[in-house]
């Protein structure tokens, strides 16, 4: 059975088609990469997974995520389901966490919602809960940074507060979301190699969006390529980044390996 | 991150509403200078009549022509609009763009007496103005209720001026050795300039109000001057009697500002998205 | 012979830890250098050094022998005709509310550079690869790349012996990018070019030296080659080992 399940979705606003005749699955577990160039709709696809589409954005087609239909669903029961199966990680956290308030409250707040379901939210608890996620995400000097306000900090320690605010709602499905753009080189390194262990010690899916092709094959198992909206290529990632099968996929493999070269001194 | 073009503009019945109030008070204003039913101290009917064939809107405790006050009243409103709003404009400009330019403390310092003159209310601005000139005139109102308009108008050209000078382009432009002047002529102006003339069109609304408020103080253009603000205070012991005398100003008034409102708000969508820059 | 030679150079801004510290270096006439740093390296600092934006606390910049007087007018005239500059996002380097021809002669304008600047104009827009048509038109009618074509054209027009470049192609798609870094590959044998990125690929692909800075100090530099066989500094080999490169096992031979 799969975790999530995309058919023939299409997004449009009134004249436009953004995304078109879109279908993947991702089984539980599984690490799933999704590359696009600018305009290609993969971050739209990744809100209309989590029903977060602009109002003037129309989905048709299936989306079915840990059971639920998304398209067409509630706020009701689409705040449910990103409560328990699904949380994101966006490119900026910056804009992501909220600016007023203390980077350990803010991942106390869904770690709160999340005991409360099962009934157990004591002030103790829950700080014992976010203690555990800042020594999952390696956060350190945690002491310090909890009381710390998002300006404060670092890009790469924001981005490991958001990671741990998405994993206190034990999520089955981690979507990231060009989680290591506006990184530099080194501070990704750490984050692609803390993802990658958090999803595998958990079991957590991770649906990974980018436009950066060595990245991806890094972390996914299966990839797809969009442009324009539409999916042009998909199978194992070893395959498509090493023998790829479309044209633009193509064109894309040979200008990421111009660069490769360029850094083995290969002219 | 998405494919959305950019939907052009469409034109909003409702802005078109705004272009012809505008164009219905600027035509009565233009038409004014050349012909109006009566001439405006004739007291050509009785007192207090009601509309009719002979008067459109009645005529006024001394039996004069309303309609006549209320052509001439749109010709004072417009010209208190626009050289209010040349004055403020002129001052706020010159002063926003150099406060934008100047160094961190005296940026500092004007921003603060931005804030100071626009805490203090317009209407006392102009008083003060009237005050100081010992006589109230169609001129001395205008000149008031610039000089009380331009902090606003400073203020958000400073602020314009800044998100501008903070962009590549200038840095480019600089490298190209283009010199501060052609800077703020080639590069700042125009790009201020959609916002600035929404903003300058509010204003030339507030100066119109204004003007009414300070005629209605006695304030401001004297008789026989027929600034709708005058008529409505000398309509306002008849108003139960003849209530046509205050409620048609009242209405040119509101339509005036209404349509310029209208106006603006159409402005800016004709300008914002097309140059919208990233 | 050498064109651009920086000396002890030191920088802050205000009363804050120094953005550059004991910064020296030179380029060589013709080369293409790259000058690779992370955030907070300092390295858009001294791009603004270098165009005479901001004047360094410390040490001096020489320009073909004599030192950038950034306060000169007159001096910076006679500079800015010898060295451009193309900028990082080219959705904020060209002014929206001019035309590309306006655009791309603001140089000759303002440098007051005699001849025909329509025609100037042209054969920058061709050499960068565009149509002579794109001059009547306005930026935002344009894509990324293209833009970055436009800004390339305005920073050649006036001819410049020396071309500095802040991240040029770091907001591009990579198809983009690939295409834009080959422009630079043909303009860097026309002219001097010191091209600023935190992309270590990219300046691999295009330059042949490396300048490399950490926190406002030069650890590494050298010829390209050298550096990437056997970098010298702890920085530059951790820098060097976090980019994430495509996997292997490509067939190498297709048979």
């Amino acid at each position: 059975m799969a975790l999530l399940t995309v058919e023939t979705l299409t997004l449009a606003t009134a004249d436009t088609v953004l995304v078109e005749d879109l279908s993947f699955t991702i089984a539980p577990g599984e690490r799933f990469g999704l590359i696009g160039e600018s305009g290609s709709g993969k971050s739209l696809t990744s809100l209309a997974v989590t029903g977060l589409l602009p109002r003037a954005i129309t989905p048709s087609g299936r989306i079915v995520l840990d059971g639920t239909e998304v398209i067409g669903a509630s706020e009701r029961a689409l705040g449910a389901l990103r409560g328990r199966a699904v949380a994101t990680v966006f490119q900026e956290p910056l804009t992501a966490l909220d600016p007023l308030m203390p980077l350990g409250r803010q991942i106390a707040g869904p770690v709160r919602r999340r005991l409360k379901r099962t009934g157990e939210a004591s002030a103790a608890a829950v700080t014992a809960e976010v203690r555990k996620l800042t020594d999952q995400v390696r956060l350190p000097d945690p002491e310090r940074l909890l009381g710390a306000y998002p300006h404060e900090v670092s890009g790469g320690q924001r981005q490991r507060v958001a990671i741990a605010m998405a994993l206190a709602c034990r999520p089955k499905l981690l979507i990231a979301d060009e989680p290591t753009t506006a990184l530099d080189v080194t501070t990704q390194a750490e984050i692609v190699t803390l993802l990658l262990d958090l999803v595998r010690d958990e079991g957590i899916a991770l649906l990974f969006i980018s436009h950066d092709l060595g990245v991806v094959g890094q972390v996914a198992e299966r990839v797809m390529v969009m442009r324009n909206g539409r999916a042009v290529e998909s199978g194992p990632a070893g395959q498509v980044l090493t023998a790829p099968r479309d044209d633009y996929t193509r064109s894309l493999v040979a200008a990421a390996r111009r660069f490769d070269d360029a850094l083995e001194g290969r002219p | 991150m998405s494919a959305v073009t950019r939907s052009r503009p469409r034109s909003n019945p409702v802005h078109w509403l705004g272009y012809g109030l505008v164009g219905i008070v600027v035509l009565f204003g233009v038409v004014s200078f050349f012909w109006t039913p009566y001439a405006l101290s004739d007291m050509a009917g009785g007192r207090l009549e009601p509309p009719s064939a002979a008067h459109w809107a009645g005529t006024d405790r001394l039996g004069r022509d309303l309609f006549t006050q209320l052509m001439i009243g749109a010709r004072i409103a417009l010209v208190v609009g626009c050289g209010a709003v040349l004055i403020g404009g002129v001052i706020g400009i010159v002063t926003g763009v150099l406060a934008a330019f100047a160094t961190r403390v005296a940026d500092d310092a004007l921003a603060a007496v931005f804030d100071i003159l626009i805490a203090f209310p317009t209407l006392l601005i102009a008083m003060l103005v009237v005050a100081a000139r010992e006589e109230a005139s169609l001129g001395t109102a205008i000149l008031a209720l610039g000089i009380g308009l331009s902090p606003i108008v400073g203020r958000i050209t400073r602020i314009l001026t800044k998100r501008v000078l903070s962009k590549d382009y200038i840095t480019a432009a600089r490298v190209s050795g283009t010199g501060w002047g052609s800077i703020v002529f080639w590069h700042v102006l125009p790009n201020i300039a959609p916002f600035l003339g929404v903003n300058l069109a509010l204003q030339f609304g507030l100066a119109v109000m204004a003007e009414a408020s300070l005629s209605y103080l006695g304030l401001g253009a004297p008789p026989p001057n027929a600034s709708w603000g005058r008529m409505l205070q000398e309509a306002q012991g008849t108003v139960y009697t003849a209530p046509w005398g205050a409620l048609l100003p009242g209405l040119a008034l509101f339509a005036l500002v209404i349509g310029i409102n209208l106006l603006a708000d159409g402005l800016r969508d004709r300008f914002d998205p097309q140059r919208r820059d990233g | 012979m050498t064109l651009l030679s920086v000396e002890n150079l030191g920088f802050a801004y205000g009363r804050d830890r120094p953005v550059l510290d004991d910064i020296s270096f030179t380029v060589p006439q013709g080369a293409n250098v790259g000058l690779v740093g992370e955030s907070g390296s300092g390295k858009s600092t001294l791009l603004r050094l270098l165009l005479g934006l901001e004047s360094p606390q410390k040490g001096r910049i020489l320009f073909d022998g004599a030192p950038l007087q950034a306060r000169d007018r007159r001096y910076m005239h006679a500079y800015r005709r010898r060295v451009q500059a193309v900028f990082q996002d080219p959705y904020s380097s060209l002014n929206p509310a001019h035309r590309v021809q306006r655009i791309v002669t603001e140089p000759l304008r303002s440098l007051k550079i005699p001849g025909d600047h329509r025609q100037m104009a042209e054969e920058a827009i061709t050499s960068v690869g565009l149509d002579p048509d794109t001059l009547t038109r306005y930026p935002h009618q344009f894509s990324g790349g293209q833009r970055q074509r436009i800004a390339i054209a305005r920073a050649i027009v006036a001819r410049p012996e020396l071309l500095l470049a802040d991240e040029a192609v770091s907001a591009l798609d990579l198809s983009t990018r690939v295409r834009i870094v080959d422009l630079f590959g043909e303009i860097a044998q026309k002219m001097t070019m010191v091209f600023v990125s935190h992309d270590m690929g990219v300046v691999a692909a295009l330059c042949d030296r490396i300048v490399v800075l950490d926190r406002g100090r030069i650890v590494e530099a050298g010829e390209t080659a050298a550096i990437l066989r056997a970098p010298q500094h702890a920085y530059t080999r951790s820098l060097l080992s976090s980019i994430p490169r495509m996997p292997a096992g490509q067939p190498q031979d297709p048979s």
